[in-house]
């Protein structure tokens, strides 16, 4: 009589997984609540790394177009108005091609109970009288172009402007909370005499020159504070990675008590399965094969899970507006900036993920499983 | 049907998914490329700084242009009014 042939590696492998699924499917309330609840972190860990990844890559794009270079004074520690004087005195300089007093502030719109920022452009495109608002404050004072917008002056009287137009609400992750408005009006709102300006923006067109600048500039006025793009840059990686660092932290408890579960599900094997390790060696398993039905068995649970609460995570963050996870992200504001990323989804977020979550559940499965399996079958039954 | 093939199969929808995304990311950057351009164009004509995402707090609109010891600027040991304050770390040095 022929033997039959031999399974191949492959086959092996097929049977292996066949046999994993059924064992898992014998104590399927258990395996799906872990699965359920390894999905949950992943998606948790994945959303909060997906939407900071994205808004990150986009700040620092954006931040390109910022001034190479921001001139504040500053009186008894305190951020106060420049003088015009010094727009001159700075475009002189040497690497400086050109120097612009900005007026900006804040009003406080006691209705909205909204904080909005008044800002003059360089060449204000609409009339004295004229405002250019962001689709944030359209949204919150119900205006629309052509009605009129009060605002409460310094003096205490209410200027009556009209709104022009809305900022595309493309762009409402810088616009959101903007009101653009012509020098005279500025001024007058907030009381603002001729020859003071709020900063000073400077253009250095070569970036190597922009640090010697800067501390010209602190050499010459030691009452005022440069900031660099490079500052800016900076200052909101800083803010992104501290945020996304305190969701992690509050995402930790649920980490770590998924990390205790996993671990007690994997690493001490309950009754049943040494005694099914038990049976599989006494019916002639070998060690290796009892491994790998383990490696198989923590891979179906964790690719599964890995797989879909990435893909939870993608959807949540970047088909969805992130319900979740922005109010956490974006702050507790009355103006809210509605804002669609440019999704991210490259091999460094996927690996990172992946090594966090499914290697240390493969391994703790395997550990726990190669110490029952060297032992003796009649001691792992008995035992 | 064999439980693996079935388990292989469930493996590639999830893959295909995963490319679906990947795809889906590609085609809304591209789309998106021309915005954050448009908006990169506006901060170098507005001069802008910030990024309008916390507008809760002066300190917060523009942190990379507040005080240097922001949020506690009102007066000293003054309490913090809001929420982002506990989040945005003052500006470094």
């Amino acid at each position: 009589m022929k033997r039959p042939r031999p399974p191949t590696w492959l086959e092996r492998q097929r049977y292996l997984l066949d046999f994993t699924l059924s064992s898992l499917g014998r104590r399927k309330g258990k395996n799906l609540a872990l699965a359920a609840l390894y999905t949950l972190v992943v998606f948790a860990l994945a959303s909060v790394l997906l939407y900071t990844q994205a808004l990150r890559s986009e700040a620092m794009r954006i931040l390109e177009g910022a001034p190479d270079l921001v001139v504040q004074r500053v009186v008894a520690g305190r951020h106060d108005l420049i003088p015009g004087d010094r727009v001159e005195r700075l475009s002189k300089i040497r690497g400086v091609q050109e120097a612009r007093g900005r007026l900006w502030g804040y009003y406080y719109d006691a209705s909205a109970r909204a904080n909005l920022t008044f800002l003059v452009p360089d060449r204000f495109w609409g009339k004295p009288g004229e405002v250019v608002i962001g689709e944030g404050v359209a949204r919150t004072r119900l205006a629309v172009p052509g009605e009129p917008f009060p605002v409460l002056a310094a003096d205490g009287e209410v200027v009556v402007l009209k709104v022009r137009e809305t900022i595309p609400s493309f762009s409402e992750l810088v616009s959101s909370d903007l009101v653009l408005l012509s020098e005279p009006d500025f001024r007058r709102l907030f009381g603002i005499p001729p020859g003071l300006f709020t900063d000073i923006a400077l253009t250095v067109p070569n970036g190597k020159e922009v640090s010697t600048v800067a501390a010209k500039i602190r050499g010459q006025m030691p009452d005022t504070r440069p900031i660099t793009r490079a500052e800016i840059t900076r200052t909101y990686e800083a803010i992104l990675d501290w945020r996304s660092g305190l969701v992690v932290l509050v995402l930790a408890a649920a980490l770590l008590s998924f990390g205790i579960v996993a671990w007690d599900k994997a690493s001490g094997l309950s009754a049943d399965e040494r005694r099914e390790i038990g049976v599989l060696k006494a019916i002639g398993w070998d060690t290796s094969e009892v491994l790998a039905m383990k490696v198989w068995e923590g891979a179906v649970i964790s690719l599964s899970a890995f797989l879909a609460g990435l893909l939870l995570a993608y959807f949540h963050v970047f088909v969805t507006p992130a319900p979740l996870l922005a109010p956490v992200l974006k702050g507790w504001s009355t103006i809210y900036p509605e804002f669609r990323l440019t999704p991210v989804l490259n091999p460094f977020i996927v690996s990172t993920l992946f090594l966090l979550t499914v290697v240390p559940y493969t391994v703790a499965t395997v550990v726990p499983a190669w110490r029952a399996a060297t032992t003796d079958p009649d001691e792992v039954m008995r035992s | 049907m064999r439980k693996s093939d079935r388990f292989l199969l469930f493996l590639a929808l999830m893959l295909a998914l995963l490319e679906v995304a990947r795809l889906h990311a590609l085609h809304r950057g591209r789309d998106r490329a021309e915005e954050v351009l448009a908006m990169t164009a506006m901060a170098r004509r507005l001069g802008l700084t910030d990024l309008s995402l916390f507008t809760d707090a002066r300190y917060a609109r523009h942190p990379s242009q507040a005080d240097r010891f922001a949020p506690f600027q009102d007066h000293p040991t003054s309490l913090e009014h809001f929420p982002s304050g506990s989040l945005v770390p003052p500006p470094a040095p």
